[in-house]
């Protein structure tokens, strides 16, 4: 098996190879033959990467401890669910689990994509057959993971506690989904530069692709924060990590592209700005991999430190350097087709909207590579953390999030202060209204503060959009309410979905201010003894620890308290917190113990109970009791960004050119009625 | 096989051996032997000493009981600041309440508790942490210096990008034409399809 799926990896990159040399060829000199030929490259390059896939998934399976990857990540008792998972649990794996998965794009987007939009196939062959084969040379030249080891050891180490999480078998596999996708539209950005086809046509090809890409990172994304919550060691949900701040700046860029993209759809403007966004993204999607993998930056969330980071810095170096130089070159081609009209109008709030995204992308990447700055230039090791991006991004994501409220508020082309006074009135209620309560309830906390009220500022906007959307259908077609605004949501799904995903960040940024107040306690009880903490919800909640109990599992030796939960002196629940001694099949231990957390989550606040240690070797076990409030909404919050991105992406809706005609026919009314 | 044979199943041993072996189960059963060691009540809740665990090995490192400095708000806000030096990339706080495998948070954490024991501020804390270690062990750099370029150059940057992107549409609005009186409907549109077109421009509107 290991045999074939290394020659499968030579016939890969020999045919990705074949793909990108006869896409840009026949892409260029305009030949048919070898425009086929690439087509037919990306799917035999699909078809290659996939037997090696197979190939290490049943290696794995047979527990081939020959392969040093297998022997590596799994053992003989890993459960099955963390056998499909080991295919990414390490560097070797996770790169060809990479390049199938953009192979599979590349294929796809060949399949898919018909019409006028076929010119740019060729290239977009190409492009994707370049960096295929790229990743697939870093597996054959220096991360190959079908290395074989000298000895045949009895059992694997197995895989790291950590990653053995339900999280496991879903984050990485989304947020790779994520990261690889953006080579498509990036794919058709070059695709566009190289033939100088720059109208609107290739932003109507990779819109989606575009909004798939950023789904499956949104969902990612999301995987991980609650991995890292009900994980221990990685900080909280969001803990500014280098790899966490990797895999943000590419949606950040993305959110922008997504919010731009509607300027040049209807106005004809931004083309420059857009197809930079669209490069930007894919390589600080390769800047992600580079970090990630290097070991440049510490993180706790890196591959082991290996010699693939060169290769990625000079992969991202000669990337953007040819990106750039190319996109440079066509500048002459991509000017407007409309000017803006004033200061106050949609397209220019969407700029700012950019301004603000793109600013927060750029100090979360400043952050991130500070200390190697501060290192390079004044030779001084610094440590950039949490406080750092709290200061520099908070008040930005307030000023984000305050655009998000009133970029629907303003008209496009031009807004009239009447208009405007009209648009703001409710929202601007609603923001007030919301800020008296919170002082009335005794929030004193100014980030708190600020981010609920402006939260509540977004959430009237979008309660006046869709209010007023469903009063004119019902005074047009007599609907009742809720189905006018299902058909709201029917029938202009880019904009109400769009909405939706707003709720979503308000929810999200509540949940963050919430973490204001966080309550938490150290304490050290015997069975039979209680702790009480007090919540920011007014409730006292008491944790009385049951006792302790040992016993095995499949592939470890549990150790677990259990906790009787009271609140205001009502019983409440129980909660479970471990400690976990992996072992192997042999029942030696394979790493050291991990903890396992005790949650009980509600809408206002998360219980969260962690069993620190024992005294002694005793049952006196030393606990940690944390309320945290509102973390309920981040899950629920993400969950309904995803479902706002579906309603966004489900096909229908009309063609972008009635689209743009209807636009203008908007801004008249708007104009006519003052 | 001195003792005792086995033939079919059953053993067989001498009338001296059964004898003596009757005796034993007699004394035995009157004195009997130092009982195992039963549940006793000090392991019953909320009283003495706890059971001890069947194997603490598999537990994870021993830990002390919990003092009031563990939960004291000023140490924890300290420890907030300070970065601690396993490699997890942490915090020392969020080290030594989330990894238990480290021994290096626990130490900083001891560290820190001494020196707030001998009257320090957290400042002169923070500041004896950086003697010790350099800068790298805070979780910010200190605002001088060169690292003043790290607080400040985000916002420097998207202020001038937010002038620059004020001017420029400044200069664009300034060259674009004037708002343009809506044209008259199409002459050959029947009022049924003027009704239509009327109907979705409000619908888009609203």
């Amino acid at each position: 098996m290991a045999l074939l799926g290394h020659l499968s990896l030579w016939l890969a990159f020999l045919v990705g190879l074949w793909g990108a040399i006869t896409g840009f060829v026949g892409g260029i000199q305009n030949r048919a033959d070898l425009q086929q030929s690439a087509r037919n490259a990306t799917f035999a390059l699909f078809a290659a990467l996939l037997v090696a896939v197979i190939s290490l998934e049943i290696s794995i399976f047979r527990h081939d401890f020959s392969l040093e990857y297998v022997a590596a990540y799994t053992s003989r008792n890993l459960p099955t669910f963390y056998l499909w998972s080991a295919l990414y649990a390490g560097q070797k794996g996770s790169l060809l689990f990479w390049a199938t998965v953009l192979s599979l794009f590349a294929m796809l987007v060949q399949i898919m994509t018909g019409g006028r939009h076929r010119v740019y196939l060729p290239f977009v062959a190409a492009v994707t057959c370049t960096v295929a084969t790229f990743f697939i040379t870093v597996m054959l030249f220096a991360a190959n993971p079908f290395e074989r080891l000298t000895f045949m050891p009895l059992d694997g180490r197995g895989m790291n506690p950590q990653l053995q999480n339900p999280g496991m078998v879903f984050h990485p596999p989304m947020l790779y989904l994520g990261y690889i996708s953006i080579t498509i539209p990036f794919a058709f950005a070059i695709a566009a530069l190289l033939s100088k086809r720059l109208d609107s046509d290739w932003l109507v090809a990779i819109r989606k692709w575009t909004l798939v890409s950023w789904l499956f990172l949104s969902i990612g994304l999301l995987i991980g924060m609650w991995w890292a919550y009900v994980e221990l060691g990685w900080g909280g949900y969001w803990a500014w990590d280098p790899v966490e701040n990797a895999a943000l700046l590419p949606w950040l860029v993305m959110t922008a592209f997504l919010h731009s993209v509607m300027v040049q759809e209807k106005r004809g403007m931004l083309k420059k700005w857009n197809l930079a966004l669209i490069i930007g993204a894919w390589l600080l999607s390769i800047f992600g991999t580079f970090i990630t993998r290097s070991g440049v930056i510490a993180s706790v969330h890196s591959f082991t430190q290996s010699s693939v980071g060169y290769y990625f810095l000079v992969f991202l170096v000669l990337a953007s350097v040819l990106s750039f130089a190319l996109y440079t070159s066509r500048l002459p081609l991509l000017e407007a087709e409309a000017t803006l009209e004033s200061m106050v109008s949609r397209e220019a709030s969407f700029l700012f909207n950019n301004l603000l995204l793109i600013g927060i992308a750029f100090s979360v990447l400043w952050g991130t590579l500070f200390p190697i700055l501060s290192e390079a230039i004044k030779g001084t090791k610094i440590t950039v953390g949490p406080p750092f991006f709290n200061q520099v991004n908070i008040p930005l994501g307030l000023a984000l999030l305050a655009m998000t409220g009133i970029g629907p508020l303003i008209a496009w082309r031009r807004a009239s202060i009447p208009n405007l006074k009209r648009q703001f009135a409710v929202p601007l209620t609603s923001g007030i209204f919301t800020l008296l309560i919170l002082l009335v309830a005794g929030v004193r906390d100014v980030g708190a503060l600020m981010a609920i009220s402006i939260g509540g500022f977004v959430f009237g906007t979008v309660v006046q959009e869709f209010a007023r959307g469903a009063r004119a259908r019902h005074r047009q077609y007599g609907e009742s309410t809720p189905y006018a605004v299902v058909q709201l949501l029917a029938r202009n799904r880019r904009r109400y979905g769009g909405y939706i995903v707003h709720v979503a960040i308000v929810m999200l940024f509540v949940a963050f201010a919430g973490m204001a107040f966080k309550t938490e306690t150290e304490a050290t009880l015997r069975p039979g003894e209680s702790a009480e903490l007090k919540g920011r919800d007014g409730h006292v909640y008491t944790f009385t620890h049951l006792g302790i109990s040992q016993y095995n599992a499949l592939n470890r030796q549990v150790t677990a308290a259990l906790i009787d939960v009271r609140r205001d002196g009502k019983a409440f629940g129980r909660l479970r917190t471990e400690k976990r001694q992996h072992v192997d099949a042999l029942g030696n231990p394979t790493f050291q113990p991990s903890t396992e957390v005790g949650i009980m989550s509600g809408l206002r606040v998360d219980l969260y109970v962690v069993l620190a240690g024992l005294v002694n070797g005793t049952e006196q076990a030393v606990f940690r009791f944390t309320i945290n409030p509102l973390v309920w909404w981040v899950w629920y919050g993400g969950m309904i960004v995803v479902l706002g991105g579906l309603i966004v992406m489900w096909p229908g809706g009309g063609s972008p050119a009635v689209k743009r005609a209807q636009a203008g026919y908007a801004v008249r009314l708007v104009n006519e009625g003052g | 096989m001195k003792a005792a044979r086995r033939f079919g199943g059953w053993a067989v041993c001498s009338r001296r051996e059964f004898l003596s072996a009757a005796a034993g189960t007699l004394v035995l059963t009157a004195n009997p032997p130092t009982r195992l060691p039963a549940q006793g009540p000090d392991s019953l809740p909320g009283s003495g000493p706890s059971g001890r665990l069947w194997d603490p090995s598999r537990a994870g490192r021993p830990l002390e009981p919990v003092v009031a400095a563990d939960n004291d708000a000023a140490i924890q806000a300290i420890e907030k600041r300070l970065h601690c030096t396993c490699g997890c990339g942490l915090d020392v706080y969020t080290c030594r309440t989330t990894d238990f495998t480290c021994t290096t948070s626990p130490a900083m954490h001891q560290q820190v508790v001494t020196l707030a024991q001998q009257g320090k501020s957290a400042q002169e804390i923070l500041d004896a942490f950086v003697r010790e270690s350099g800068v790298a062990i805070l979780m910010a750099p200190p605002k001088r210096g060169f690292n003043l370029a790290g607080y400040f150059t985000p916002s420097l940057v998207i202020l001038v990008a937010g002038v620059l992107l004020a001017l420029a549409l400044r200069r664009w609005t300034r060259g674009a034409p004037a708002p343009t009186p809506a044209p008259p409907p199409p002459p050959d549109a029947s009022p049924a399809e003027l009704e239509r077109l009327r109907h979705e421009l409000q619908q888009f509107q609203e």
